[in-house]
């Protein structure tokens, strides 16, 4: 390989001088994108605008379950959320139907030892629960740790 | 040979701009000279704390701002309108913490060092034209003395990074040390080429150097040269002013602040009011020596150049000075910081022959009169 020539060093100098430059620039121009444009401030005011929140749609809050317009949900207790649960937050209560049907009794929940991993969720058959929206969980009550999600037993 | 540039004489140009204020031509009429030579420098010295003082907590609010703005964030906004008050509340918060010193410390120098930038950044302060009549002292070699001043700054640095007994400290001292004697000779070279166009180092004969329209600036009177040189000007006093891109003496990341480590209370708060007081120095010294100082520009449009004319001076000087103060902050937050030894690079092998060759240039361009009519 040849010695580049006084000719080749200039050339390449000055094409580093002005192609960082030009880059230099990008960036200003970008800024000052951000500057003059004050729709992309990403920053919400939290406490001020507690009624206008908007969240991801895969935001993962402690586990709910949903109910229907009639009050009913779609648990069978058939226990797969309990045996995916890392941390051993979920207990299924179950009991017997008047048919003798195994049946949810209470879904017991230990907000304190989740990590909304999600995994019970993943696990459910039957999309019974969810991972909910709810963020403001600071409570100075053990009992708003251990929830039962639902609301009447059976199925 | 000011006169021989623009189309108006010395004693026409001293006539249209008189150098004496009307406060203190009152003071000296009731007081005798003796006097006067009290009071006003007194007036001048209350006028410039509360100055440099608001300046500063202005300054550090702006920057939090613009920085915020930048980086898609609000910046503050709690205290005060669009949190206007915050840095007030900030300093109260200085103002009230314990003055900290680390055993082993150097007690005279540790608690010296601070007072340094901040002296220094008064003293330059002195020369700075706000206006025609709004100028503390013009002494015939203002930029000369202004470079003594600036260059005080450094030891500030040096001793605070010295005396603090921390290896942070003494790291980021001795990096802000060679960086700032580096950038200082651009810097300087820049101020040698304004003195040699306009033929003189007073700063108010720099600006009055500089009357006529807006081509009549510095920037663009020595053709090429002149935003060569404003260029040079700003990479190297953002390098003495310790700012991002340049702002390895201070590194955040890497020297947890550098220098002023280990201080707390008003010993960090003087720093960061020198910080703040020199960013308007600088900006003021770029408007003065650039952009024309506190003149109005003219466009050489009948209606529209009496309309701007009518604007004091004062108002167009800060116009001018905030105008690169937010090219400073611009800058700062949006370029990649540079490793030392890019920095010692862009100096010595790049930005020192530039400025000479630039120097060398305008003055061949001076000598023939090739300037911009």
């Amino acid at each position: 390989m040849n010695a580049p020539t006084p000719k080749e060093i200039c050339c390449r100098t000055f094409r580093a001088i002005s192609a960082g430059a030009r880059s230099l620039v990008t960036g200003l121009g970008i800024t000052g994108r951000y500057l003059t444009h004050p729709k992309t401030i990403v920053t919400r005011e939290y406490p001020d605008n507690r009624n206008q929140l908007r969240f991801a749609e895969r935001f993962r809050g402690p586990v709910a379950m949903p109910h229907d317009a009639a009050g009913e949900h779609r648990c069978t207790a058939c226990g797969l959320c309990e045996k995916a649960c890392p941390n051993g937050t979920i207990s299924i209560l179950a009991t017997r139907n008047l048919a003798e049907k195994r049946v949810l009794g209470k879904f017991v929940y230990r907000l304190g030892q989740c990590t909304f991993c999600g995994l019970c969720v993943e696990a459910c058959p039957f999309d019974a629960i969810a991972m909910s929206h709810e963020f403001e969980l600071a409570s100075d009550e053990k009992a708003d740790f251990e929830r039962v999600l639902n609301r009447k037993e059976g199925r | 040979m000011i006169a021989s540039l623009h189309n108006l004489s010395a004693a026409e140009l001293a006539a249209r701009y008189p150098a004496t204020h009307p406060v203190g031509d009152w003071v000296r009429a009731h007081l005798g000279a003796a006097g006067a030579f009290t009071v006003n420098a007194l007036i001048a010295l209350a006028l410039t704390t509360v100055f440099v003082s608001l300046t500063a907590l202005f300054l550090v609010w702006m920057e939090r701002k613009v920085c915020a703005r930048f980086q898609l964030r609000l910046g503050p906004n709690r205290v005060g309108p669009f949190g206007l008050m915050q840095t007030l509340a900030d300093g109260l918060k200085l103002f009230l913490k314990e003055s900290f010193m680390p055993r082993e410390a150097d007690f005279f120098v540790y608690y010296l060092a601070p007072l340094i930038p901040i002296t220094s950044s008064f003293m330059v302060f002195c020369v700075l034209p706000f206006d025609h009549n709004i100028q503390i002292a013009d002494p015939q070699g203002g930029l000369v003395y202004l470079c003594a001043f600036l260059g005080m700054g450094v030891f500030g640095v040096l001793l605070a990074g010295w005396s603090s007994n921390n290896k942070y400290s003494l790291l980021g001292a001795l990096r802000s040390g060679a960086q700032m004697i580096a950038y200082e000779i651009s810097y300087v070279l820049c101020l040698l080429l304004i003195v040699l166009a306009s033929g003189s180092a007073s700063t108010r004969d720099i600006v009055l150097a500089q009357h006529g329209t807006v081509l009549d600036w510095w920037l663009f009177k020595l053709p090429g040269c002149g935003v060569l040189g404003f260029i040079i000007f700003i990479i190297s006093s953002t390098a003495e002013l310790h700012r991002a891109p340049f702002d390895i003496a201070e590194a955040e990341s890497e020297l947890t602040g550098g220098f002023h480590t280990e201080y707390s209370g008003m010993g960090f708060s003087m720093f960061f009011l020198s910080e703040y007081a020199n960013l308007f120095v600088t900006a003021g010294l770029g408007a003065t020596l650039f952009l024309g100082g506190f003149l109005a520009p003219q466009f050489g449009f009948g209606p529209l150049d009496h309309a701007l004319a009518l604007v004091p001076g004062f108002v167009w000087f800060m116009l001018k000075v905030y105008a690169l103060i937010f090219l400073y902050m611009w800058l700062r937050w949006t370029f990649p910081r540079l490793r030392v030894d890019q920095l010692m690079a862009l100096e010595w092998k790049f930005l020192l022959p530039v400025a000479l060759g630039n120097l060398a240039v305008a003055a061949v361009l001076v000598t023939l009169g090739w300037l911009i009519p």
